[in-house]
């Protein structure tokens, strides 16, 4: 292993604490961009630069610089925000974006299409909102993300509120982020630390942790560095399974790169809960590859150390040993749509939002009703990590009334098309994401009602079935748990992956790789024929697929890059 | 005549032909003869230079330039490791990103190693595609002296497997270049292959090292011939590109046009104009014609020539702009009593004159029983249009750029469009020429010290010359700094040139670039603003010596920046007004403050 800082590691250094150049750069008005360097600091920021790569190539011709713009996310522990913020985001989505909103896999929002010149009053429009965006990106904890199981008030409250105190001890401290955003002085200063936690490198990669309350797994609590299963008996919150390791980035021909589910290696008290997630972050603040970025992940940091090293820095980070691991069931992934009423008698509505994107489209106003339900609506509002939205906390009383806007905006309470949709997921990709190499957010519906014609042909029109598309194998939308999982190798083209079950505890492997349309249409076809005919009673898709030996149910990281079929 | 050369440095074996040479000829051929020697000699210099240069190197070492398109890194990489490798064999090797490899280079190179990735569908790279699209295009010279070798890297699981690098290698052999070894194309794991490839590249110019001979066709190419096109016998320039400059959404419709000048023989400065005799909108040809009554194929004599009346009109005479003694013949033979009137008051006519052409004036005092040749006895020719040339020849050899802003608005409920911009823009077809000519504008030259520093004023389409400028002045290496201010209506898809400008401020060439742009907030901000803003710095570069340049609109920006340097120069240099306005009558006694506006 070279130990020779990578370059990222060397702009943390020299940044001052995340400031770089981001202050003159949003000054220079002959530009719609920043530098790069500026750019890797201001994902920390919560922010960075995309194009519009549907104009990429005509505006080269114009002699244009690409259209550039800003994605802008914020931090959101638990994906919970009141009605008032709600209203607040919907505005600066007017003022200072494209008009819409988007829900992501991280229980967030993203704005898109940002223009440098009104990056700055969208961010202090954001902090009069009482919300920010630090660390939604970066080398930092990212948003933390938490089931959202309505049925569990009391404990649902817990969980967010461990969510929210994660976020904040993890949460990064410079004075970078109020200075460029806010106005204030600068409080930087040679040789004084502005990160007691972090220190100047900050962590070797991004670092996500999620929280699960089982039966559920929604948040997919595997596929993050650390992953938090809550214990809850009777009623009441003891503490957490701890799952270190997990993470889903993987390059194309890079075999040292896979994604990886996390393991379980023990369990806290809930009253330590903090100081525990803090303590493994540390460890890999401390032990992660900072001379390679595809081996930086904390998944890389736990395969070359070992799970017994693991233990034993714990131990000595956190100053006690991990608990026995308590017993749990996962059993099942995806939202919950319609309406629900807890344990204390609150009713919750979840509602489907095509491809998490918050937009008025013709004949489906379905910002505006969301706008008109926040006007009225006392409760929260949350966002699932399926990028769905739940109206929380609605008093008896008020139902009515959410109901008659319901019905007067023809929102989605899941029952207004067939069911393949509500289970399936897809990134942004075109035309913002720079990384995208494929449709995915655009073509996922037109995929969608191809793949629904072959389960009404196969009988089985009311199955749910796993599906993720992303446009790259960068894992935003956790493509690898997708029953059915799709990334990106060019446009119209895409790896085919197969295998993984219903509940986000077995990954899936390659099957096919670079394919078109037709080729994935026609090598699901006889699948689902065969699944319709010869299925058990309550076997998904991708269990079947492993019981028919179809699809073998062992994994190793070379699976993900070899191709089961050529 | 025999001519007595006593002090001259010539052997009397040369004078003696000189004089049987001269003897027998005619007075304009003397004439013509001057100036071709003047030219010569002017050729004979510029020949030299760089022939000596170019010797010098070859005498010492091959050279060897490796340009690399790369999207993730690893064709940049290895391009750095042949490289060293070929320094190490005594090979004086540079690594150029293809973004940055000025095109008209190839045809100087030696060798050329091309390493490039190929994406998606068989794509080039981001930074490659401007170069690969120069060389697919005919702008693409032969390159019969080059030698190259090309490395693909490229992912095998995708159908278009290295298909750059493959494009790359067929089109530079169809230029005539020669493989020094086969292209290799690499899979995912490409560190062997491309290792190979560098050590058989690096040993073939090893062994084929011998001192090359000088590149003689450069020295032997005939002097530079005295163009025989002008004013009165134009050029037919071939249309190498045509590209509007606007984004989506744009209300404006500016065109970046390149012509070749290849065998013209013109040459032209920045700074200077082109002419180009357009053709009128075949539409109002016709309409016109109908309406006059005559028949469109009707042979009418111009010029001791005979054409058929549409063709006429449409490339000879001018039917989109009263003139005053078109007007006045015109009411002399309708003896319109009303356009009699019209023509005694110049403020009625000015206003009524506004939008209206040759149609309006007959739908509106009709002229009758008169024959197609009479009418056309009656128009102006058709006159060449002039546009500012938006490119200088040290960088663009035998092409000329100009920036074109299309003409188009309503009028008297017709749509109504500039004769040439829109000739230009919609009508003028693939295959056809643009008649063209260079005039000369001594009032508009970049300083000829190289050290001096200009302050470019170009909103709009006033920004082509100083496109001209920066290409000149970063040819000649001059050191002088360059600060521009350019202004249109909207950043998004306004800013004209904004790639180059940008590249030129990356580079250092552009020392200071200031915009605004009117329309993209509530308050209207134009180029005078940001000199005002920019106070206290333009007086201390008109104290450093600094040449000023405006360029574009006559009617209002013109003034405007004037009066805004007014303001400046008695505020900064705490002056009266009189003061500052003799301040700036010096500056342009001086030729320090130049102006090209229309």
């Amino acid at each position: 292993m070279n130990d020779k800082l990578s370059e990222a590691e060397q702009l943390k250094l020299s940044s001052r604490y995340l400031r770089g150049t981001i202050a003159e750069g949003l000054a220079d008005i002959a530009t719609g961009a920043i530098s790069e360097d500026d750019n890797k600091l201001l994902k920390f920021h919560g922010s960075y630069q995309q194009d519009n790569r549907d104009l990429r190539d005509e505006r080269r011709h114009q002699k244009l610089e690409p259209l550039y713009s800003f994605m802008i996310r914020l931090r959101l522990p638990g994906g919970v925000l009141s009605p008032a913020q709600w209203l607040g985001l919907d505005q600066i989505a007017d003022d200072c974006a494209n008009g819409t909103l988007r829900l992501t896999t991280r229980q967030t929002f993203q704005f898109h299409e940002v223009l440098k010149k009104d990056l700055t009053s969208l961010m202090r429009q954001v902090n009069d909102l009482q919300l920010d965006t630090k660390g939604a990106c970066g080398d930092v904890n990212r948003n933390v993300i938490t089931s959202v199981n309505p049925h569990l008030s009391s404990a649902h409250e817990a969980v967010h509120q461990a969510a929210h105190e994660i976020s904040n001890r993890l949460n990064w401290q410079s004075g970078a982020y109020s200075e460029i955003w806010l106005g204030e002085d600068c409080v930087y200063q040679d040789g004084k630390t502005e990160e007691p936690f972090y220190g100047e490198r900050y962590l070797p990669r991004k670092f996500k942790i999620a929280i699960a309350i089982p039966p559920d797994n929604d948040c997919d609590v595997l596929a993050n560095d650390i992953g938090l299963i809550a214990i809850i008996e009777q009623g009441e919150l003891k503490g957490f399974n701890v799952a270190v390791g997990g993470g889903f980035g993987m390059s194309y021909g890079e075999p040292g790169t896979y994604p990886r589910l996390a393991t379980v290696v023990g369990f806290v008290d809930a009253e330590r809960v903090v100081d525990a997630c803090e303590a493994i972050t540390a460890i890999q603040r401390d032990h992660g590859d900072r001379s390679n970025r595809l081996h930086a992940r904390f998944k890389y940091t736990i395969d070359d150390y070992g799970l017994d090293w693991f233990q034993q820095q714990f131990e000595s980070y956190f100053g006690a040993p991990l608990q026995e691991a308590r017993a749990f069931d996962l059993t099942r992934n995806g939202d919950r749509f319609g309406w629900t009423e807890d344990d204390k008698g609150q009713w919750h509505l979840t509602l489907f939002i095509p491809g998490g994107r918050i937009v008025d489209r013709e004949n489906s106003p379905l910002r505006t009703g969301l706008r008109e339900i926040a006007r009225v609506h006392q409760g929260e509002f949350r966002l699932t990590c399926n990028q769905n939205l739940i109206i929380a906390n609605i008093d008896k009383a008020q139902k009515p009334a959410i109901e008659a806007l319901l019905e007067k905006y023809q929102l989605d309470d899941g029952s207004k098309g067939k069911p393949l949709r509500l289970n399936a997921m897809a990134c942004v990709a075109f035309p913002t994401c720079g990384l995208a190499m494929a449709e995915a957010e655009r073509y996922l519906p037109e995929f969608i009602e191809k793949l629904e014609g072959l389960v009404e042909q196969a009988g089985i029109p009311d199955q749910l079935i796993n599906i993720r598309m992303t446009g790259c194998p960068n894992g935003c939308g956790r493509p690898y748990l997708g029953e059915i999982g799709l990334t990106g190798k060019a446009l119209g083209k895409y790896n085919l992956y197969l295998g993984a079950d219903f509940s986000g505890q077995r990954l899936n492997r390659l099957y096919l790789e670079n394919v078109d349309e037709e080729t994935i249409l026609d090598t699901l076809k006889p699948m689902i024929d065969q699944f319709a005919d010869e299925r058990e009673q309550g076997e998904s898709f991708g269990d079947f697929l492993v019981r028919q030996g179809i699809v073998e149910a062992e994994r190793s990281p070379a699976m993900m890059h070899q191709p089961l079929k050529k | 005549m025999n001519i007595r050369l006593d002090n001259a440095p010539l052997t009397d074996d040369q004078v003696a032909q000189l004089n049987q040479l001269l003897q027998g000829m005619e007075g304009w051929q003397v004439e013509w003869l001057s100036g071709y020697l003047s030219g010569y000699r002017a050729a004979q210099q510029a020949m030299q230079e760089p022939a000596l240069e170019m010797a010098a190197v070859s005498a010492d070492q091959p050279t060897l330039t490796i340009l690399y398109g790369s999207q993730t890194g690893n064709a940049e990489e290895l391009a750095e490791k042949l490289a060293d490798k070929a320094n190490g064999h005594g090979i004086k090797a540079s690594v150029i990103d293809m973004a940055a490899y000025k095109p008209k280079q190839l045809k100087k190179e030696q060798h050329l190693a091309v390493l490039s990735s190929t994406h998606g569908e068989g794509d080039p790279p981001d930074n490659a595609l401007d170069f690969y699209e120069f060389l697919q295009s005919r702008k693409a010279p032969k390159l019969g002296d080059l030698q190259y070798s090309v490395l693909s890297l490229g992912d095998s699981s995708y159908e278009f497997f290295c298909q750059t690098g493959k494009d790359f290698d067929s089109r530079l052999s169809d230029l005539g270049a020669k493989a020094i070894v086969s292209r290799v194309d690499c899979d995912v794991d490409y560190d062997d292959a491309a290792e190979a490839w560098i050590n058989d590249l690096v040993n073939a110019l090893a062994e084929s090292a011998q001192p090359q001979q000088l590149n003689t066709e450069l020295a032997s190419k005939p002097p530079q011939k005295q163009t025989q096109f002008d004013r009165k016998n134009p050029f037919p320039a071939t249309v190498l590109t045509r590209q509007k400059l606007n984004g989506r959404g744009s209300e404006k419709e500016v065109l970046h046009i390149e012509l070749s000048l290849e065998d013209s023989e013109l040459s032209y400065q920045p700074g200077d104009a082109v002419g180009v005799y357009p053709q009128n909108d075949p539409y109002l040809v016709a309409e016109l014609i109908d309406l006059m009554g005559f028949d469109h194929d009707e042979q009418v004599e111009l010029d001791n020539d005979k054409f058929k009346l549409s063709e006429l009109l449409l490339h000879y005479r001018e039917i989109t702009v009263l003139p005053r003694p078109l007007l006045e013949k015109w009411a002399a033979l309708t003896q319109s009593e009303s356009l009699d009137k019209l023509l005694a008051d110049k403020n009625a006519l000015n206003e009524w004159l506004q939008g209206r052409d040759l149609i309006d004036l007959q739908q509106q005092y009709p002229l009758n029983g008169i024959d197609a040749s009479e009418f056309v006895g009656l128009l102006r020719k058709l006159p060449p249009r002039l546009y500012s040339i938006a490119s200088s020849q040290a960088a663009v050899e035998d092409e000329v750029h100009l920036t074109v802003a299309a003409v188009r608005y309503s009028a008297h409920e017709r749509e109504r469009s500039g004769v040439a911009s829109t000739w230009l823009a919609d009508r003028l077809g693939e295959e056809e020429t643009v008649p063209v000519y260079i005039d000369g504008n001594k009032n508009f030259k970049l300083p000829e010290d190289d050290t001096t520093p200009i302050i470019m004023v170009g909103p709009g389409t006033g920004v082509a010359p100083f496109r001209s400028f920066m290409q000149e002045r970063e040819e000649r290496q001059a050191s002088g700094a360059n600060w521009l201010f350019f202004g249109d209506q909207h950043f998004l898809t306004d800013f004209l040139y904004q790639v180059e400008w940008l590249g030129w401020r990356e580079s250092g060439l552009l020392t200071r670039l200031d915009v605004a742009f009117s329309r993209d907030q509530q308050e209207k901000v134009y180029v005078q603003h940001r000199l005002r803003e920019r106070a206290a710095d333009i007086w201390q570069w008109l104290q450093d010596g600094a040449y000023l340049y405006v360029c574009g609109d006559a009617v209002s920006m013109a003034p405007d920046v004037n009066e805004a340097l007014l303001d400046i120069i008695s505020d900064q240099g705490k002056l009266s007004r009189d003061e500052a306005n003799n301040y700036l009558r010096d500056l342009s006694k001086d030729k320090r403050y130049q102006r090209d506006v229309y």
